[in-house]
């Protein structure tokens, strides 16, 4: 008994979630694997041209960054939801929003995050020039949480629903549409020398409110999928 | 004072509201006509040829109506939706449900138009313009709601996810649009200007004003039709439904 | 507004096709969803009737 601490309760969401991840590396390196291979897509696709490459690689890696975090999202509720866990964690002491969030910034660190990191080597590929590659991963940085905040609520809508991982792109890919065109503009501010302080501040902002809503939605999500 | 009360409750019964609706659908649809009649002779009629856009610009008194449409229904849509999600009345989403269809047909047709009044106007089939790709993402978003609808089973589950998205949704259309705004003026895309201000005459106003009230009173007309489809669907097993009169034919 | 004739009515100034097209779109969608939401009803209809005579028949079944 005694009271856990909700500082106590998230982080021990956190390390479990990150725990069982480490067991199953596949699902954490697929994401990365999915990310590079989109991102090499284009320019097999469109042409080996610098020029254009350079203009189209902010866009690029974002939207391959939104489709990498995606698909990713289906593992956020459905192992859980499988073994029984998750009706557990609705009914534990701790408020299903704290262990909503444990979960969420668990799923960042194994998704938006190394996808952050990863950039740079693939804005190489781009010719995207140094100092952008900078603004690059931190707009990815700020923005992929917000990627995992919103996903969430779709995957806990879609919660053993069949169809699931389809159906969640459809429900949250127009919901990522404002990530993108912050993020992708901070890269692009920053290359016309505009600066992409703005860009920056605007998502830092989606980011404030995500993680103010959307634990809240996301639990709500969860409730009615488990009655 | 108490008796009004009670009355509203009671038609949020589907029993109640079923009978209620069926009696009101024809009202609308005369409502329709007449709104409709009177803005297509003000728009085909009264309304002057446009001195830059020619004939062309007549498309307006579908496209603006629509557009408005799409956006409103998604707003009523929302609302109730809350309302049954808040509540736990069933009708309350049962009228969402039925909204829904209707509000992504709206989106359909402004998207629709908008191509057809963009290629003689601006010689493209599509431009990326805000307003046009707003509503893209609108109609996106009434396409996720039907989808999430229609993949659950259960009801009641369906719903109550369908009202979350729909208040999601309805939180983000102001961020999404206030996006597309700034994403179109920065890479200076096509700017299309449907209202030729200063110069819109008074007519075209006035056209497209009674076009939305006819594609308003449309738009109730069908989906009470579409929630009288939804209750007999849902409530097969209550007795009411069972001595209904139209059952006995 | 003065048409001066029918053809000129149609043609509307070499925009008729996506005039017409557009209001023809609209008349189509606003005649084909009414009627499939009165066929979602009146098959909803059928449904509850084939249902009560079967429930009818089942129960004639256990009683006779």
């Amino acid at each position: 008994m005694g009271e856990t601490s909700l500082l106590a309760a998230l982080s021990a969401v956190i390390r479990r979630d990150l725990l069982l991840a480490m067991r199953r590396k596949s699902d954490v390196l697929t994401t990365l694997f999915f990310f590079v291979i989109v991102v090499s897509l284009f320019p097999l696709g469109i042409g080996p041209e610098m020029d254009m490459l350079r203009k189209i690689a902010p866009g690029v890696l974002w939207v391959a960054a939104l489709l990498a975090t995606m698909l990713s999202l289906n593992r956020l509720f459905a192992a859980d939801h499988a073994d029984g866990t998750l009706e557990q964690m609705a009914l534990s002491a701790v408020p299903l929003g704290v262990l909503v969030t444990g979960k969420v910034v668990a799923h960042w660190l194994l998704s938006g995050l190394p996808l952050a990191l990863l950039s740079p080597v693939l804005g190489l590929q781009f010719d995207l020039a140094a100092g952008s590659l900078g603004v690059m991963v931190i707009a990815l940085l700020i923005g992929t949480p917000v990627l995992s905040l919103i996903g969430a609520i779709g995957a806990a809508l879609t919660l053993g629903v069949r169809g699931g991982g389809v159906l969640v792109s459809l429900l949250v890919l127009p919901l990522y549409v404002p990530v993108l065109i912050f993020g992708a503009g901070a890269v692009e501010a920053d290359l016309t020398g505009l600066g992409a302080t703005a860009h920056l501040s605007l998502l830092a902002a989606f980011l404030a409110l995500a993680a103010f809503f959307g634990p809240w939605a996301t639990t709500v999500a969860l409730r009615i999928a488990l009655e | 004072m108490n008796n009004r009360i009670i009355n509203w409750f009671k038609f949020a019964s589907p029993q109640t509201f079923y009978p209620l609706a069926g009696k009101m659908i024809p009202w609308f649809w005369a409502l329709t006509a007449i709104f409709g009649l009177a803005g297509l002779y003000l728009g085909f009629f009264v309304a002057p040829t446009d001195a830059q856009q020619g004939e062309g610009y007549r498309i307006i008194f579908i496209h603006v109506p629509a557009s408005w449409m799409s956006m409103f229904i998604y707003l009523v849509m929302a609302f109730w939706a809350a309302l049954g999600l808040g509540f736990n009345a069933r009708l309350s989403g049962m009228m969402a449900s039925a909204l829904a269809p209707t509000g992504a047909l709206m989106a359909f047709l402004s998207l629709w138009t908008g191509a057809l009044w963009g290629k003689p106007m601006w010689g493209a089939w599509w431009v990326w313009d805000a307003r046009l790709t707003s509503e893209l993402i609108l109609f996106f978003l009434y396409l996720g709601f039907i989808a999430l609808q229609s993949a659950i089973d259960d009801a009641r589950r369906a719903d109550k996810a369908g009202a979350v998205l729909a208040l999601v949704g309805v939180v983000n259309i102001p961020i999404i649009y206030f996006s597309v705004k700034w994403w179109n003026t920065l890479h200076q895309g096509a700017s299309v200007s449907l209202t030729r201000s200063p110069s819109m005459a008074q007519t075209m106003l006035w056209g497209m004003l009674l076009m939305a009230l006819a594609f308003w009173m449309y738009s109730i007309a069908v989906s009470l039709t579409r929630v009288r489809a939804i209750i007999l669907e849902r409530e097969r097993h209550a007795g009411w439904v069972e001595e209904l009169e139209e059952l006995k034919s | 507004m003065k048409w001066n004739s029918f053809s000129e009515f149609l043609a509307m100034g070499g925009h008729g096709l996506y005039v017409w097209g557009s209001f023809g779109a609209c008349l189509l969608l606003m005649v084909v969803e009414p009627i499939l939401a009165r066929v979602r009803r009146s098959n909803a209809l059928t449904e509850l009737r084939r249902e009560i005579r079967a429930r009818k028949e089942s129960q004639d079944e256990t009683t006779s």
